[in-house]
């Protein structure tokens, strides 16, 4: 089944009109891919029926968001990336007295425990403050938690080595009744709060920004305002990370920033002036 | 725009594959592939022998370009957006894989209907097979690769039950074939 892209349109306005989620400058293929998907499950006809499910209760439209928004994360996922985060970030951050590290579209939270477990163990936690946001209510409820299926623990150790950890990972969470419960210290200097990046704008000035495999399901245009958005977020020596297929390259935003230190996906602001 | 499928045995194949393309044929190939979601092997190095071609591992809103091989990152689903540029997105997997060769070679014929070409080769799952059917139907031209000469002959024979392609042959005579499509019929 194709989608009706003018039924697409009137679902994502009125979506924005009501909920103010915007939806419009999303990438077609994979959220039409979703659509379909929904409407499956729902077994509904079209998107139109789908517009009238969601605008019955917010209860719908919580778990539409929760549907239609793709949370595919591990913990130390790439870890390569956590590698290069403990190596060539880290020693960057601690010549900062206060750090503030915003972690967009942090999902479920298993990055947001990976980067926690590498700040704890180089010292940096207790001055360091981080905002982890999402779009998803769902996604933010379990992060907050801290407790995963012990199924997602499967490659945990292995990762956490190749990311250089030197400890026993074990050692940061307690497993009973099939799940893994992390040491609620690693969380307590962690804010979980909504935050939408097609609409909200800067709420702090990050030291670092991690916003990895996220801007994938944006188009171009919404790409943009999301470079933008973190330009104005960063302090001037602060440091982004994105995902490691993802680039600033194809950006016309893509000028505001540089390499940090040649490290892929990695970047800071250009200094003005030069 | 020429899209390709394949899983085991997909690396001689492409290798073959390539070496055999003429220099003239100038329109954009797609390679999906299976392999680990951690594979690390760039695609120069696996292929660069094999062609003059310019190889490249696909980054999100890369733009779709002549004379290219743009291979879809192990881990990642490959789409196409309306803009000719490549998006990458991490749903589900599809038929156990990601990227998945059915998402990959839909999303090519929502954007390049008739004037995509889909090639499916060796692999040992029914990827594709879906796809290349739904193609078929909307005028896409399509090449499955003759299950005898496959390296394994799952993939082909799931395709084959399907439907009928517009050709079936060895990994030569599908890139002779190539060579002959109608220049501009990208």
């Amino acid at each position: 089944m194709k989608l009706d892209q003018v039924e697409k349109n009137i679902l994502f306005e009125g979506i924005f009109q009501k909920f103010g989620y915007d939806f419009r400058r999303y990438a077609d293929a994979s959220i039409d891919r979703r659509l379909e998907h929904i409407l499956g499950n729902y077994g509904l006809n079209n998107l139109i029926e789908l517009l009238n499910h969601i605008f019955k209760s917010q209860d719908n439209f919580r778990e539409f968001i929760d549907l239609v928004t793709i949370g595919t994360t591990e913990f130390f996922r790439d870890p390569e990336f956590f590698k290069a985060i403990r190596t060539e970030v880290i020693p960057h951050l601690k010549t900062f007295s206060r750090i503030n590290v915003w972690h967009a579209g942090c999902s479920t939270g298993e990055e947001v425990i990976s980067l926690a477990m590498i700040f704890k163990e180089e010292g940096l936690q207790d001055r360091t403050t981080v905002y982890a946001t999402d779009i998803s209510e769902a996604a933010l409820k379990v992060a907050s938690k801290g407790t995963y299926d012990l199924s997602k623990f499967k490659d945990f150790n292995k990762k956490y080595l190749e990311a250089g950890g030197e400890k026993t990972p074990s050692d940061y969470y307690t497993a009973e009744y099939g799940l893994g419960r992390f040491d609620p210290s690693l969380l307590k200097n962690v804010v979980f709060s909504r935050h939408n990046l097609a609409t909200d704008s800067n709420f702090i000035e990050a030291h670092l920004i991690l916003c990895r495999n996220v801007i994938i399901y944006f188009n171009r245009e919404l790409q943009d305002r999301v470079f933008r958005l973190f330009a104005t977020s960063l302090s001037s020596q602060g440091v982004l990370t994105i995902g490691p297929k993802e680039s600033i390259i194809f950006s016309k935003e893509g000028e505001l920033f540089r390499s940090f230190q040649n490290q892929k996906s990695m970047y800071t602001l250009k200094r003005v002036g030069l | 725009m020429i899209v390709v499928g394949t899983s085991s045995g997909g690396v001689t194949a492409v290798q073959q594959l390539l070496k055999n393309l003429d220099d003239k044929l100038s329109m954009p190939i797609v390679v999906v592939q299976h392999l680990p979601d951690h594979s690390r092997v760039a695609p120069q190095t696996v292929y660069g022998n094999h062609t003059t071609r310019d190889l490249v591992e696909v980054i999100d809103k890369m733009p779709v370009a002549d004379r290219t091989v743009f291979f879809a990152p192990p881990g990642y689903h490959l789409s196409i957006e309306a803009g000719k540029y490549f998006a990458l997105s991490q749903e589900d997997k599809v038929n156990y894989s990601r990227p998945s060769i059915d998402v990959t070679f839909d999303s090519a014929s929502d954007i390049f209907h008739k004037s995509l070409c889909a090639v499916l080769l060796t692999g040992a799952n029914d990827d594709g097979a879906k796809a290349m059917a739904r193609l078929s139907q909307e005028g896409a031209y399509t090449i499955v690769q003759d299950p005898e000469s496959a390296e394994v002959d799952r993939m082909p024979t799931a395709a084959l039950k399907l439907f009928s392609p517009d050709f079936v042959g060895n990994i030569e005579d599908i890139a002779h074939h190539l060579n002959n499509l109608v220049e501009g019929n990208k």
